[in-house]
């Protein structure tokens, strides 16, 4: 049995989690709820074991010595290693805070950047370092970076809980928002679900999003198809917003504090923010240093994580404000996740994109 | 007169408000935030047919040319050093001089202030407020209060005498309340060492081939910018991972000369500059000098099949003789990379150094007998008919090194504000002032304690340690019992 083997086992194991979590939140029934962090714990323990295997075969191959052969070197790895820092967060609070029903918002966040993974045909290759990225700095900077992302992560999933557990009027600024974001964020999915199906394709990220993302549906060459499409999202957007507050009778049932909510949300960010600040922001900016002589050059990786930064240190400052605490702070954690998200995947799919040489 | 003064100091105070608030500071993050987003979507300092491509893509045909020259008039090619993003900047440094000026007083304070003894009424208002009953007299009560405060995380403590009993005092972490103002002035001292750095340091490449000397580096703008002492390349190479054309490491050999002297050796590669009196050179890039490549040397070792060697140093168009054999070759052609394609022909597919070969010619006696190509990265080309051997070690005077060159006396100072921030943050988030009073006094033969207890952040936390301590006490006396 190889590394692959157990990645695939806690794959299965995070997706199965997720449903039985949402199954526990639905239904309610205790032995639910220890079967869905069984099988959680489960996928973590297989997970772990397939990092120090793949980390061992890394080794190997390379020849770099143990330290240097963490298996933290490409969009594949670096993502199992989020994965694997939220799932233990996560696992953390549950037992800190004795309260099953916040798994129903995280596993959803693993299994999808699992299944991302596998949908996109991410490069699942051990490849040997280029001569840049053989460094210490890189590695220290590429653990806590994704330490600091799971961490906000967890705030996003709390973030998200917090506004649907206190907006109901249809009115309300933050109603409006989460109602959107969530269903934006749905609308993406189905609608690069339906690409994948029609074109069955397995390319690279970048490619994807260049010549097939949104080709069935909202830059489909018919204007009929693209017409309908647009009009489906919206109409889709305004059922999540007509009918998104029963999500909180759900949550009412669980008898979830606000309170707590907002709490975690803040301690995630709290425990995030100063990671982030040292090893996703100071380790890149020395790595940078140590390899081209500029420890800071403004170029769209370094720049999207200075305003994720920003908007966290809005986030922190924002709760010292009268009148911000709760609601709009809550949209701000929400916000600052978009931006990891952007840091992490947009620049290098979309902006690179963007910036090739006539692919026109 | 007097007018005019208060008028004037109210403008001052109105200025000094504006920029004491919290309030100023979030807007600043949302507009550093949001336009900094501009120069990730268009490219910095590049030509402008790039920009004009982009804004194609995304606006269309028709509006990008007006669109891109709104966006040359403010600067969103080059955005970060434009005057407005700068004076962005400078407003966010000035507002975070001015509130942490404007509050530090007081957080002194705090930090310094000593605990005040407090009555019994005041005690049972705190949030964090616990009582219990102890059997037995005060003077055993009193023994177990050393251990509740070392329990709670108290090391130091004052006691008082009261009128019926006693009442005790401990803070602790006061001084975790600057940690905030850390974090604050280290932002400022990045800030600081990034001018100091773009005001006396400078950038830029040197391209150096390998036994080339120079004593100056050009900036980017192609200006000349005089080192001080000279620098050679003595050697460069690269390795790649196994027959793969995936480079594993870059590395030249460097010799830093000053006033005729050989004064520092290093061999560079990326990650592992060589500093000289503050000027840094980085492993950037490397290249053929193809107008050279007539003047380039190999390095090959010449093994007769008897077992006799020797190390040659040739250039294209040399003959060599095989020792102790009437076998001479001659060098006749050089590719940085060969590969032979699909018909055997060889053809040189890209202009790096990916795959060295020559090509010899061999004449016996005189007369052409065979040729081939000898490539330095497969060993098995080496091996020559009757067991002789030509083996193809090095080449020499071809490539240059591409070095970048800084001198950046403000790093320094930016890595020094890394380290305070690093430590500001961990004080702010992970250390909280914590102050705690517990009273004793006898009640009807037993003890009554009193504890309250306040604490700037993780009150949860701290309540548990509380109970915790408590719950101990109360053990300690039902076995005492
Ligand atoms: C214009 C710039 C800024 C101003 C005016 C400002 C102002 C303040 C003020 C007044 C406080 C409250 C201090 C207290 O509670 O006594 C504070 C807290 C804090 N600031 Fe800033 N700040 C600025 C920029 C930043 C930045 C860029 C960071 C990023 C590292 C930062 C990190 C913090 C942190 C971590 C706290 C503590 C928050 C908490 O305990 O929840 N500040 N800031």
């Amino acid at each position: 049995m190889d590394s692959s083997f157990f990645f695939g086992l806690s794959t299965m194991a995070y997706i199965l989690a997720m449903i039985i979590y949402i199954t526990y939140l639905a239904f309610r029934r205790t032995q639910i709820g220890i079967l869905a962090t069984s099988v959680t714990v489960i996928g973590f323990v297989a997970q772990t074991l397939a990092i120090i295997m793949r980390w061992k075969e890394f080794a190997d191959l390379s020849g770099m010595g143990f330290i240097r052969s963490a298996p933290l070197t490409n969009l594949y790895e670096s993502l199992v290693f989020f994965v694997w820092c939220l799932i233990l967060g996560y696992l953390i609070i549950e037992f800190k805070f004795k309260n099953r029903s916040f798994g129903a918002f995280v596993t959803p966040v693993a299994g999808l950047a699992l299944a991302f993974i596998d949908i996109f045909g991410v490069s699942k290759e051990i490849q040997p370092l280029v001569p840049a990225l053989q460094s210490n700095w890189l590695l220290a900077h590429v653990t806590m970076s994704f330490i600091a992302y799971a961490a906000f992560a967890l705030s996003f999933s709390t973030g998200t809980m917090y506004l649907i557990s206190t907006t109901e009027k249809k009115r309300d600024p933050s109603y409006v928002f989460w109602t959107t974001t969530l269903g934006i964020f749905v609308i993406i999915l189905v609608a690069m679900g339906i690409d994948f199906l029609r074109f069955k394709v397995m390319v690279k990220p970048e490619i994807f999003i260049q010549s097939y993302m949104f080709r069935t549906s909202f830059l489909h060459p018919s204007p009929l198809i693209k017409a309908a499409s647009w009009l489906s999202a919206i109409i889709f957007l305004y059922i999540i917003w007509r009918y998104g507050y029963t999500l909180k009778k759900v949550l009412e049932k669980f008898s979830i504090n606000p309170e707590i909510l907002d709490e975690i949300t803040y301690k995630s960010i709290a425990v995030g923010f100063p990671i982030f600040t040292l090893g996703g922001l100071i380790f890149g900016a020395i790595w940078a240093d140590q390899a081209w002589g500029v420890y800071w050059s403004w170029d769209p990786k370094e720049t999207w994580s200075l305003i994720t930064w920003f908007i966290y240190a809005f986030y922190l400052h924002g709760r010292m404000m009268r009148g911000w605490r709760g609601k709009k702070v809550a949209i701000v954690s929400v916000l600052g996740f978009v931006a990891v998200i952007f840091t992490y995947l947009g620049v290098n799919l979309l902006l690179s994109g963007l910036h090739a040489y006539g692919s026109k | 007169m007097r007018l005019e003064k208060e008028k004037d100091s109210k403008i001052v105070d109105k200025i000094w408000d504006f920029f004491a608030s919290i309030r100023l500071a979030i807007i600043i993050f949302a507009l550093i935030a949001l336009t900094s987003i501009i120069g990730t979507i268009l490219e910095q300092r590049a030509a402008p047919e790039r920009n004009i491509e982009i804004l194609e893509r995304l606006f269309g045909k028709s509006l990008a040319p007006g669109l891109y020259s709104l966006f040359e008039k403010l600067d969103f090619m080059d955005m970060y050093h434009s005057w407005w993003f700068i004076t962005l900047l400078v407003i966010f440094s000035v507002n975070l001089v001015i509130c942490s000026l404007e509050r530090l007083p007081r957080i002194w304070r705090l930090a310094r202030e000593p605990l005040n003894p407090v009555t019994d009424e005041q005690l049972r208002k705190f949030t964090l407020h616990k009582e219990i009953i102890l059997k037995g007299k005060i003077e055993k009560a009193r023994e177990s209060v050393h251990e509740m405060m070392k329990k709670a995380g108290f090391r130091n403590y004052s006691e008082i005498k009261e009128e019926k009993g006693f009442q005790y005092l401990a803070q602790k972490g006061n001084y975790s309340r600057l940690g905030v103002y850390v974090t604050h002035l280290s932002i400022l001292i990045i800030l600081v060492g990034a001018i100091l750095g773009m005001t006396f340091g400078f950038k830029g490449f040197l391209n150096l081939p390998e036994g080339a000397t120079s004593d100056i580096a050009f900036s980017n703008a192609g200006r000349e910018i005089p080192l001080g002492f000279f620098v050679r390349c003595d050697n460069f190479d690269i390795e790649f991972y196994g027959k793969s054309d995936m480079p594993k490491e870059y590395r030249s050999w460097l010799t830093i000369i000053e006033d005729g002297k050989e004064v520092l050796r290093k061999s560079i590669v990326v990650n592992d500059p060589l500093t000289y009196k503050g000027i840094t050179f980085y492993q950037a890039s490397y290249g053929l000098l193809s107008e050279n490549l007539g003047r380039s040397i190999f390095i090959l070792d010449i093994i007769s099949g008897g077992g006799q060697a020797e190390r040659l140093n040739l250039r294209l168009g040399d003959t060599f003789q095989i020792p102790a054999t009437n076998i001479s070759g001659k060098i006749i052609d050089f590719s940085p990379a060969l590969r032979i394609d699909d018909h055997g022909h060889a053809f040189t597919y890209t202009n790096q150094m990916n795959n060295p070969a020559i090509y010899v010619e061999f004449f016996e006696s005189g007369s052409r007998s065979f040729s081939g190509w000898i490539l330095k990265r497969y060993p098995e080309t080496w091996q020559l008919q009757g067991g002789h051997r030509v083996e193809f070690r090095d080449h020499w005077g071809v490539e240059y090194t591409g070095l970048h060159v800084r001198k950046d006396p403000g790093v320094w100072v930016v890595y020094l504000g890394c380290v305070l921030i690093s430590v500001g943050l961990f004080i702010a988030f992970f250390i909280s002032h914590r102050k705690m009073w517990v009273k004793i006094h006898e009640d009807k033969n037993n003890t009554r304690m009193i504890i309250g207890a306040v604490s700037n952040k993780g009150r949860a936390a701290f309540e548990r340690k509380i109970d915790q301590a408590i719950s101990a006490i109360q053990k300690k006396y039902e076995r005492g019992k």
